[in-house]
């Protein structure tokens, strides 16, 4: 079994652009550790209780601060995973379009012409209304 | 003669007559690392001194004149003195969601740059998603909010996570959409290939091409980056700060080297896609090193950024939702369709 | 060096992946699904398919998984809690789980699988676009169906109220 993976993955090339990612990554990730660490280092650290409260304008925090949102906010979530799958589409057709011509022209209007019926429903719906 | 290029390639050439190319890679991710985040923080040292005496000056102030000339040194004497705060975390926060939010929030900055070209032949490596690159990995500013308002334990900070995610999901659409513009014409999401193809007079910028897809761009940007007029999220006097009410020292300042690294990313963004990246705007110009052409097309972009925030006044967060879903991203289909037929006819 | 790196991310996966199950925070169950599926991102890269990494983040972790942390915030009184892990029927759960895990072995096991060629590091965008324009045009236009569909359904349920 491990033999079939093996086989694999050391035919493939070394994956080069994007160990930089991965390297910066660790270095971004780092960066930020060492730098808190140092801080502890040299900063003060006399915590009492009234330190530690939550801030809640002076007052004393009068509940658990976990709020129930409005499910506008979830509404406009959705929406915008919709667009951003209709995005993600555009993106390999806007590479190849000027070599396509006239046809990607019209299936890409009629792509974006249900899409924009779409905005055009929620608009008219009131999904888009904040208040 | 002041080009850079050559300088990293003998050292590219030195790196690969010694060592075997596994650790060419691996040397030349942590240099490149090591420069891109030094580089880094001079710009964002320098961007906060210079916000402060811009803002001020705008408003017939001084800014901070006591700290060496003019107050250069003062954004240092501000970093030493936030490495020396109190970390106060709240008894109640969650402590390790609470400690990484800081870090997923500047390694998403961070790595943006990977695939940004500074120069001729000054990019760290040039991905052939390189746009579609930018875009996906700075979407974990996101969750970084989030995972700061969430562990704070704090109803401010909730409000101003929540907020700002909503904010920044609404504008991403229009961003993502004003820049198929772009693509359509050059055919590519390298950022190289793309910069290479607006050689020449200024009027081969692709700005002059995609005007709306420029202004769309740009807006969806400010607002991406939660910036005056679009801050509704760090709304000082309705959210008290947002977000990072309960964050301090340090920590803290994690937060604003994110944000000022993301306002030269989108000024970077800009000046790649519209404004002919390293290209000098005449031909005859070319004896001025690319390097600073980028660089100063990017500085003047950030100060434009800066200018918005002290001439306009903050949106109301219903309008703030109304104009990305009502007109901006409607603007963005039509300049999609205008490009598509204007490519089409010419 | 690759299959260093493939462990690496597959032990992040599963990791991660078993967390989001176990852990008694809903939130950070989010989290954890964030991580799992940037591991699964790393795959992609693996495979150089780096176009379907970019999308797997903008999308998954752009958009899905805070599409979920919304619906966290969103429903009353769930933030705060501990989850349940185990509910009133524990003995016809556990049949259907080991039948599903028999079946799921025996497939594996008996499934001669194709091994595929390298790869060529090649930009697969061009090749992408090219193919939804040209072989799965009807796909592609059924795709933006799928999506009115789905927007309309989403409007439509959320906005009972």
């Amino acid at each position: 079994m491990p033999d079939r993976f093996a086989g694999r993955l050391t035919a493939l090339e070394m994956f080069g652009n994007y160990a930089y990612t991965g390297i910066w990554l660790l270095i971004g990730v780092g960066f930020v550790l060492v730098t808190f660490w140092f801080a502890s280092l040299i900063r003060p650290q006399r915590p009492n209780p009234t330190k530690l409260e939550n801030y809640e304008c002076g007052e004393m925090p009068l509940s658990a601060s976990y709020l129930q949102f409005n499910v506008k906010y979830y509404i406009f979530a959705l929406i915008f995973v919709i667009f951003d799958v209709e995005v993600v589409f555009l993106f390999p057709w806007a590479v190849v379009y000027n070599s396509l011509g006239l046809f990607a022209l019209i299936e890409m209007l009629v792509f974006l012409l249900i899409l924009i019926f779409g905005l055009a429903y929620a608009w008219k719906k009131g999904a888009l209304q904040w208040v | 003669m002041l080009e850079l290029r050559p300088i990293f390639d003998a050292i590219g050439e030195f790196l690969n007559s010694i060592l075997p190319e596994f650790w060419v890679t691996i040397v030349s991710a942590f240099g490149t690392g090591a420069i891109i985040l030094g580089v880094a923080s001079v710009f964002v040292l320098f961007f906060v001194w210079w916000e402060r005496k811009v803002s001020a000056h705008m408003q017939q102030r001084y800014g901070p004149m006591r700290t060496g000339w003019h107050g250069w040194l003062q954004t240092i004497a501000d970093g030493v003195k936030l490495l020396q705060k109190e970390d106060l975390i709240p008894r109640d926060a969650d402590k390790l969601v609470y400690l990484f939010a800081p870090v997923v929030c500047f390694v998403a900055a961070f790595l943006a740059y990977v695939t940004i070209p500074f120069g001729e032949g000054l990019i760290v490596q040039d991905l052939n998603i390189g746009i579609l690159y930018i875009i996906a990995i700075t979407t974990f500013t996101v969750v970084s909010l989030l995972m700061a308002g969430w562990a704070s334990h704090n109803k401010w900070s909730l409000l101003g996570g929540m907020r700002s995610a909503a904010q920044i999901i609404s504008y991403e659409v229009p961003l993502s959409l004003s820049l198929i513009g772009v693509i359509m014409i050059a055919e590519t999401l390298s950022m190289v290939s793309i910069v290479v193809q607006q050689e020449g007079w200024f009027w081969n910028w692709y700005v002059f091409r995609q005007p709306l897809g420029f202004i769309v761009y740009y807006i969806a940007a400010t607002a991406e980056a939660n910036r005056t007029p679009f801050d509704i999220p760090e709304a000082e006097q309705e959210l008290v700060a947002g977000y990072n009410v309960e964050y301090s020292g340090m920590k803290w300042a994690m937060f604003f080297f994110a944000e000022y690294i993301n306002m030269l990313t989108i000024s970077a963004i800009a000046v790649t896609l519209f404004f002919g990246g390293w290209h000098a705007p005449a031909p005859f110009l070319d004896f001025i090193p690319s390097w600073i052409w980028f660089v100063g097309k990017c500085l003047l972009s950030v100060f434009v950024l800066m200018w918005f925030r002290w001439t306009y006044p903050r949106v109301r967060v219903d309008q703030l939702m109304a104009f990305a879903w009502k007109f901006m991203l409607p603007l963005a289909f039509v300049n999609i369709i205008l490009t598509g037929f204007g490519i089409y006819l010419f | 060096m690759e299959l260093g790196v493939f462990y690496i991310l597959a032990a992040v996966i599963v990791v991660s992946g078993l967390l989001v199950v176990t852990l008694k925070n809903i939130f950070h169950s989010a989290l954890m699904l964030i991580l799992c599926l940037f591991g699964v991102a790393g795959i992609y890269i693996l495979l150089h398919a780096d176009f379907l990494a970019a999308v797997q983040v903008l999308l998954y972790v752009g958009g899905v998984t805070i599409l979920m942390i919304f619906a966290i915030m969103v429903t009353h009184q769930l933030t705060g809690k501990k989850i349940k892990h185990y509910n009133e029927q524990p003995v016809p759960a556990g049949l259907i789980i080991l039948s599903l895990l028999i079946l799921l072995i025996v497939s594996i096991t008996r499934t001669a699988f194709e091994v595929a060629d390298k790869a060529e590091p090649m930009p697969t965008v061009a090749v992408i676009g090219r193919a939804l324009m040209t072989d799965y045009v009807l796909p592609f236009e059924v795709v933006s169906v799928v999506l009115l569909v789905a927007l309309i359904g989403a409007i439509v349920i959320a906005r009972r109220d």
